[in-house]
Parts: structure tokens; C-alpha cells; sequence
């Protein structure tokens, strides 16, 4: 392996699963994760009695109106009798999950690890975002009625503002994802579009409109990871965890410049690091970073350090971010396309880049034989960063 | 999603079948309340916005007049030092126009809000707040704001003390 040993043993990751993303699934998140987590087993050839321990991530007990989620979805996602706990970082949940199945594993403690993620928006009326208010100070900002989309038009403002961009720029994204997501299985909200359709959709909160955004879902996603020695028994194929990241920044949020998210940085030096890469933007093959936003995705390729400050939107005109591009940036179709289940979400991402690099993801497949693929989540008071480094 | 796999597991339904009750459902609607204590550095901040002024907190290690204020300096991770009363106005750090209400249903007049980097503070301490007496064509990055308050027996000790900034020019 490239970089410096970390942990007592290596990881890989030999399974995948995904249900359908949708604004409402008829099966329970238990279902739900029931469904993923048999999918990753089956590609792994396992069976539950294979696994030694589960690690679980599922983000705001709130949305689904169900406290300690983990322990109402453990029997479906295998925990049953089983070292079994929840992970919960906000947004970042879904790949800090896959971090949390990593140190299970490289710590010498279990041999194979599932990572199941689940969420269940559709349950909460009238819109999950007005459960999401209780993230805010209840003294400076919930009595002046913030809605969650304000932080982020605020951010995205801040972004537009400090680098002269321009909303054509960060149109483009939502048109790449949307239509990359035409290829894949399971997307929510695949779509031919233009830049007009995206300028012409409705204001949410300026500059936030509708299609500048992702939207809510249920779905699920599993992993199967398994150390050095017990992966090269189940497969030919494993993929390397080589980095794993996360960090976070201050809760006082309008106590930070919202121009650049030093969080994803310190998640992505960490993970990077560990890794052994110098030059990202090299170095990395295919990227998922997380797209909940248009914008996001821009600035988090910058946080990633895959380009520099302000320079993505350059990248994404220019075509580069494009699946057959020099540096393909969520080829999957990621949260504008394929949908946003908060933490299965994020799994969605290592999964994508599994896939990638296995040569498994068939017409979303990016060229070139990838080697090293990167999967990032965001999360909280816009500040929490959690990056997965993967090489095949 | 694998090419290997060829079944995809869920089954949609659709909103409006799930509000009209064709879909068996259970509800049940939360009736708690909470009352959170403001706690030391915010209790005093309240009681400061009754008399019209804003308070912060010094930290004489890094020298950061911090607003809102906290009685512990979460970068030198040390007590703050020092109660400092910062102007009521500010400039603009960053801005949007909000149509959707915190339930997000849609709202015809937008709220106009903004991040406001406050004079008197260390550079880039801002609070969130509404803006007013202002059209939404006018808002600009680095407009200088002053804070409107509530007549002073309006008050009860919350930010919404202050009802909006207002350009500081008018």
C-alpha cells in the first residue's frame, strides 16, 4: 500500500447494497435497512453469521420522529446479538459511518464489520425542515423564525460574493448530477435540464432555488468491510480504506467567514495523510464530495484541496469535473440527482466510489480504470467535514 | 448501484396518497415544551438588550471581542476575561431574501436577512438578524446597518429587542 501502515490491520471493503432513493418508500426504515444491508452481504457472499460486529449511522432523530433510531433499526441492519453501536455527525453521518466500520476493523478488534445507514424523511410533516429548527440557538437564532435553508444561502452568498462567482457557474452543477443520475438505478430525481431551467426554478431563499437543491428522501445503504487477510478469502476484487478524515468547526457559525469550509480541509489533510497523498487533484481518480447544495459541491472540491480556492466553478465549465472529464466529480449523479436520505446519502457516496472502482458502476462507470476514489459528507451548523480515501 | 445487481428493493408511494390515508399510517403528534436556562454569558446579554445595549466578551489571551458572548474562549480554552459593550451597528457579512417560512411554507413578502459583522467586535463577529426599512434591490455586501429597537417597556430580554438593522445612512 501507498503511505504509511495505520491501525493493526488493513481494511477493504467487499460489499455493497442500496435500496431505491424516493420522496416516500412504503417499507419502514428497519425494512429499509433490512433491504441494504441483505443486498451488501449477498455481493460479499456472506451471511449474517459472517459479521462480527455493525456500526449504524442515521442522522436526526427528529425527521423520522423515532428517539435512539439505532436501537429501533438494529434488526434490520444485522445488529442483533452483535457489538453493535450508532454513529450520528449531522450530514457527515454516512461516511463517518464508513470511518466508524474502518476503525472496528483496523483496530484488530473484528475481522468483518457491516456499515448500514438509514433514513426516513417522508415521516415528518408538514416538511422535515421545521424539525431540523432545534439545531439552532434557541436564544440568538430560532426566535427570529430561521429556516435551514437561510444558513445555506447565506454561506452560498458568501461563496458567490468572496470569488465574484457568478449563479450560471454553480447552475452547471445541478445540470451534471441531474443528468448523470439518468444512469443510475436507483435516483430520485433524475433529469435532462439546462442552466435556464435552474435559473428559472422558484426562489426559496435568494440566492437558494429549487433547483440548486436536493430533496428529501428515504433509502438506505450498507457496506461490508473485512481485514487484510479474511477479504482476500471472500474476493479477488477488494478496495482499499487507505484515509479516513472528519473535523469539525465552531458552532458559532456567524462567528466564521462562510466563504471556505476549513472543517472539509482538516477532514481531507487527515485522510490525505494517512492515504499518502501529496497532490490531490492528481492523485485522485473519481471524487464523491457531497452535494446536497449546487454550491456545495464547489466548495467542497475546494476544501478537498482538489483545486484551488474559487477555481472548481472554473473546473466545472471547463468540463473537468465531467464523468468522462480529467477529474470526474460525482459520477453517480450524487444528492441533486439520485436524492438526499441524510446518512444512506453519504454511504451512497462510498458505495458509487466502490463500485468505481471494482468497474462495476456500468454506464456510469468513469474511464481510465480508476485507482483512487475520495467520498466526503457535510453536516451540522455548516461544519462538520468526514472523508473516506478508497484505492482498488 | 452495481451492474451486477438488477433488482432494486423499495416500493414508492406517493404524498398524496399518504395524506388522503390510503396507506396505512400511524400518527402521533409531539406535545412537549422545553425552557431552556440562558445560562451565565447569555442571561447577562438578554438583560443587556432591555436597555438597549450589546454585550460581549473579551478574552485577553487572543484579544477576541467575542459577540455573542461566551465565558469561555473556545480557541484558547481558557475563562474570557472581560464584559465589553460593542456598538448596535455593523456591516453586512452576508445576506439572503427569504420566501419560506421556518416550516418552510412558502411566504409572499420576504424576510430579509443578513449576517452582521457588529463595530466594536473582533473582525467577523457577526450575529444573524432581520433587516427592515430597506427594499430587497438595495441590499448590498458591506452596507454599514444600525439596529431598530422595540420601544424600551416592548422589550422582554430577547433578541427580538432588536425588530430589525435598518441601512445606517437613513
Amino acid at each position: 500500500m501507498k503511505g504509511k501502515m495505520f491501525g493493526k490491520k488493513r481494511v477493504a471493503v467487499v460489499g455493497a447494497g442500496l435500496t431505491l432513493f424516493r420522496r416516500n418508500l412504503k417499507e419502514t426504515g428497519k425494512e429499509l435497512a433490512y433491504e441494504a444491508t441483505s443486498m451488501a452481504l449477498d455481493s460479499a457472499g456472506l451471511a449474517i453469521k459472517d459479521i462480527d460486529c455493525v456500526t449504524l449511522g442515521t442522522a436526526p432523530d427528529a425527521f423520522d420522529g423515532i428517539h435512539m433510531k439505532g436501537e429501533n433499526l438494529l434488526d434490520g441492519a444485522g445488529g442483533w446479538r452483535k457489538p453493535y453501536s450508532r454513529v450520528f455527525v449531522g450530514g457527515g453521518t454516512g461516511v463517518f459511518a464508513a470511518n466508524s466500520g474502518w476503525w472496528h476493523v483496523a483496530s484488530g478488534l473484528f475481522d468483518t464489520c457491516l456499515v448500514v445507514a438509514e433514513e426516513k424523511m417522508s415521516s415528518c410533516f408538514p416538511h422535515p425542515q421545521y424539525a431540523f429548527t432545534t439545531i439552532f440557538d434557541p436564544m440568538m437564532n430560532r426566535p427570529l423564525g430561521i429556516n435551514l435553508v437561510w444558513i445555506f444561502a447565506l454561506e452560498m452568498h458568501r461563496y458567490m460574493h468572496v470569488h465574484g462567482i457568478k449563479k450560471e457557474q454553480i447552475a452547471l452543477v445541478s445540470v451534471k448530477n441531474k443528468g448523470n443520475a439518468l444512469d443510475h438505478p436507483c435516483a430520485q430525481l433524475p433529469a435532462k435540464i439546462t442552466v435556464e431551467d435552474v435559473l428559472n426554478s422558484e426562489t426559496l431563499v435568494h440566492p437558494v432555488q429549487r433547483l440548486d437543491i436536493s430533496p428529501t428522501s428515504d433509502g438506505a445503504a450498507a457496506l461490508v468491510l473485512a481485514s487484510e487477510d479474511v477479504a482476500k478469502k471472500i474476493t479477488d476484487n477488494p478496495v482499499w480504506i487507505d484515509g479516513v478524515g472528519w473535523g469539525i468547526d465552531s458552532t458559532y457559525w456567524t462567528n466564521r467567514d462562510l466563504y471556505y469550509p476549513k472543517y472539509v480541509e482538516c477532514a481531507a489533510r487527515m485522510a490525505y495523510k494517512m492515504a499518502g497523498i501529496h497532490n490531490p487533484p492528481k492523485e485522485i481518480d473519481v471524487a464523491e464530495p457531497y452535494d446536497p447544495f449546487d454550491y456545495k459541491e464547489l466548495h467542497h472540491m475546494e476544501g478537498l484541496l482538489l483545486c484551488k480556492k474559487g477555481e472548481a466553478p472554473k473546473l466545472t465549465a471547463e468540463g473537468i469535473t465531467q464523468r468522462d472529464g480529467d477529474l470526474p466529480i460525482n459520477p453517480s449523479g450524487g444528492l441533486l440527482g439520485v436524492g438526499n436520505p441524510i446518512a444512506a446519502a453519504g454511504l451512497m457516496k462510498v458505495c458509487e466510489i466502490f463500485w468505481q472502482l471494482r468497474g462495476e458502476a456500468g454506464k456510469r462507470q468513469v474511464p481510465g480504470d480508476p485507482r483512487t476514489g475520495l467520498a466526503q459528507a457535510w453536516g451540522d451548523l455548516m461544519q462538520y467535514g468526514s472523508v473516506i480515501v478508497m484505492r482498488s | 448501484m452495481s451492474e451486477k445487481i438488477k433488482k432494486y428493493p423499495g416500493e414508492r408511494i406517493r404524498t398524496a396518497d399518504l395524506r388522503k390515508g390510503k396507506i396505512p399510517v400511524t400518527k402521533w403528534k409531539p406535545k412537549v415544551r422545553y425552557a431552556w436556562s440562558a445560562g451565565i454569558a447569555m442571561s447577562r446579554f438578554l438583560e443587556e438588550l432591555k436597555n438597549g445595549k450589546i454585550i460581549a466578551r473579551k478574552c485577553h489571551k487572543c484579544g477576541r471581542i467575542a459577540v455573542p458572548p461566551r465565558m469561555f474562549c473556545e480557541l484558547c480554552f481558557r475563562p474570557t476575561d472581560e464584559w465589553v459593550y460593542v456598538k448596535d451597528t455593523g456591516t453586512i457579512n452576508t445576506y439572503s431574501i427569504s420566501y419560506l417560512a421556518a416550516d418552510a411554507s412558502r411566504i409572499k413578502d420576504p424576510i430579509l436577512v443578513a449576517v452582521i459583522d457588529l463595530d466594536g467586535a473582533s473582525k467577523g463577529m457577526g450575529i444573524l438578524h432581520h433587516l427592515g426599512e430597506m427594499k430587497k434591490e438595495d441590499l448590498k455586501f458591506g452596507m454599514k446597518v444600525k439596529a431598530v429597537w422595540k420601544p424600551k417597556k416592548e422589550r422582554t430580554g430577547a433578541i427580538t429587542d432588536i425588530k430589525y438593522f435598518k441601512p445606517a445612512e437613513v
